[in-house]
């Protein structure tokens, strides 16, 4: 499944945990890394370019969406694509008008393109673990990890940019005020300037890392849970053709991506038929299972419905951290507009 | 997970996105929907106020017509007033002419009468000498008597 034929089940964890990194290797180079430990060695000097590369795609996806939607923005009535961006930027426009109490043009659209980029970011994550990576290890591409916001750089760098927004504006704002607020906060009195600046300047800095960790952590986590639900796919490999299905039975441990291929298809027609009306529900739902049954067998089965089950949960979990990092975003730079 | 150089690319990404958001994207669609918004209300008031002005119409409407019948049944009330005093007129002239034409008739009649005795008289005279030659068998001399008879005959 994953990787230069992953002999277990830990190998193929973190084959999907390794970022595709080119980077200036001690020794290669430029180069990308040939696994977790080269990467580690190029240190700083290397960039995640699955990473930049999906983030930087759904950035441009989100910009030509509303880009396109603006161009076609009218007075009259909304249609289609026009409806559902006005309904996103009312949204926010209204969390951003509840929360935020300064006078600025920039924060609106900031909020806008935090939230629709990471819900993007982690959408990738609903994608089945497997395909994107098996497809472009087919194409000679080792590592790949889809969903940027499992990448702390990516999560980090937002919370970073939105760091300095918070300095830049505390500064303009407040002057010399952010400096006594820093100083003379808890304890207004000069011999406590020290353990004031200490207090604050901690305060200060968990702001960032805590929006940056708060959803990296969040995605990393729901990112493993489709991992480990996966692994019961190659757990079934040795259980035969009741666990193992007929794709044990015909492959052994390397299954060919055709054969899944073949399920696919099946499993689609059969919906596609029920669609139709050709066939009722309850049948479709049997047949499918049937299909995945005689696949992979019933470790494949129970780890496709728990994946099915995991992901309409982490629906939840990734729309409710876009906007947590949006709202915050927002609260921050709020705080950093009141002028005491 | 190693921190590296994607830290700062996802910082310009970011920067990049949040600048093409602010410029591009945001006030436009913004700037469209308060507008739709302000001519929504518009249309709400412009129909709002076609509702007034409708039902303003209707009261002058209602007004106009009470009005109009008002005028109208004084119309006609002179309208039968005008036509009585015609008949009236009508009437009194009928009666004037009947008037006329009867006094005519008669004073015809008595020009008729006039004449019919004018003629009798003419005629008694000679009627009445006749008769007497009748009665006397004998010849009258009428010159003699003539004088008699007219006298007679202008006391008819």
């Amino acid at each position: 499944m994953a990787g230069e034929n992953p002999a277990s089940t830990t190998e193929y964890i973190q084959h999907h945990l390794t970022n595709l990194v080119y980077g200036n290797h001690p020794e290669n180079g430029w180069s990308f890394a040939h696994g977790a430990q080269e990467a580690a060695e190029m240190g700083f000097m290397a960039i995640h370019v699955d990473s930049m590369a999906w983030s930087i795609g759904l950035g441009v996806l989100f910009c030509w969406m509303f880009r396109t939607a603006a161009k076609r923005a009218t007075t009259g009535v909304p249609t289609g694509m026009l409806n559902f961006v006005e309904l996103i930027v009312e949204f926010i426009d209204g969390a951003v008008k509840d929360s935020f109490h300064g006078r600025n043009k920039m924060v609106a659209p900031l909020a806008l393109t935090i939230f629709v980029w990471i819900f993007l970011m982690n959408l990738m994550d609903l994608l089945p673990v497997d395909l994107v990576p098996e497809l472009l290890m087919l194409a000679g591409v080792n590592y790949q990890k889809i969903v940027p916001s499992t990448d702390p750089n990516i999560t980090l760098g937002m919370a970073l940019g939105v760091f300095i927004l918070m300095l830049y504006y505390s500064i303009k704002i407040k002057g010399t005020g952010f400096i006594s607020e820093l100083t003379m906060h808890p304890f207004n009195h000069w011999g406590f300037i020290p353990i004031n600046l200490f207090m604050e300047t901690v305060g200060l800095l968990a702001k960032p890392f805590s929006l940056g960790l708060r959803l990296f952590g969040n995605m990393y986590a729901g990112e493993m849970i489709f991992i480990l639900i996966a692994t019961m796919f190659a757990a079934g490999a040795g259980a035969g053709l009741i666990g193992g299905g007929l794709h044990a039975q015909i492959f052994g441990e390397h299954t060919s991506a055709l054969f899944w291929l073949v399920i696919f298809i099946l499993v689609c027609s059969v919906c596609g038929l029920n669609l139709k009306g050709k066939i009722s529900t309850g049948k479709t739902v049997l047949l499918c299972m049937v299909f995945m049954a005689l696949g992979g067998g019933l470790t494949a089965l129970g780890g496709g419905l728990m994946q099915w089950g995991w992901a309409v949960f982490h629906i939840l979990v990734i729309t409710l951290q876009a906007f947590i990092f949006m709202v915050l975003t927002v609260v921050y730079l709020s705080m950093a507009h009141e002028d005491h | 997970m190693n921190i590296n150089l994607t830290l700062f690319g996802q910082m310009v990404t970011f920067a990049f996105f949040v600048w093409f958001c602010m410029k591009f994207v945001w006030p436009v669609i913004i700037e469209a929907m308060e507008e739709r918004q302000k001519k929504i209300a518009d249309g709400l008031d412009a129909a709002d106020r076609a509702l007034r002005d409708l039902e303003l119409a209707q009261n002058k409407a209602t007004d106009q017509m009470k009005e109009a019948k008002q005028e109208a049944a004084g119309i006609i009330d002179q309208a039968n007033k005008r036509a009585n005093q015609i008949v009236d007129e009508a009437k009194q002239q009928a009666v004037a002419e009947g008037d006329r034409l009867k006094a005519a008739a008669q004073a015809d009649i008595e020009q008729e009468i006039n004449r019919a005795k004018e003629e009798l008289r003419a005629s008694v005279a000679g009627l009445a000498l006749a008769g007497a030659e009748k009665v006397l068998e004998a010849s009258i001399d009428e010159k003699s008597n003539r004088a008699l008879v007219d006298k007679l005959a202008a006391q008819l």
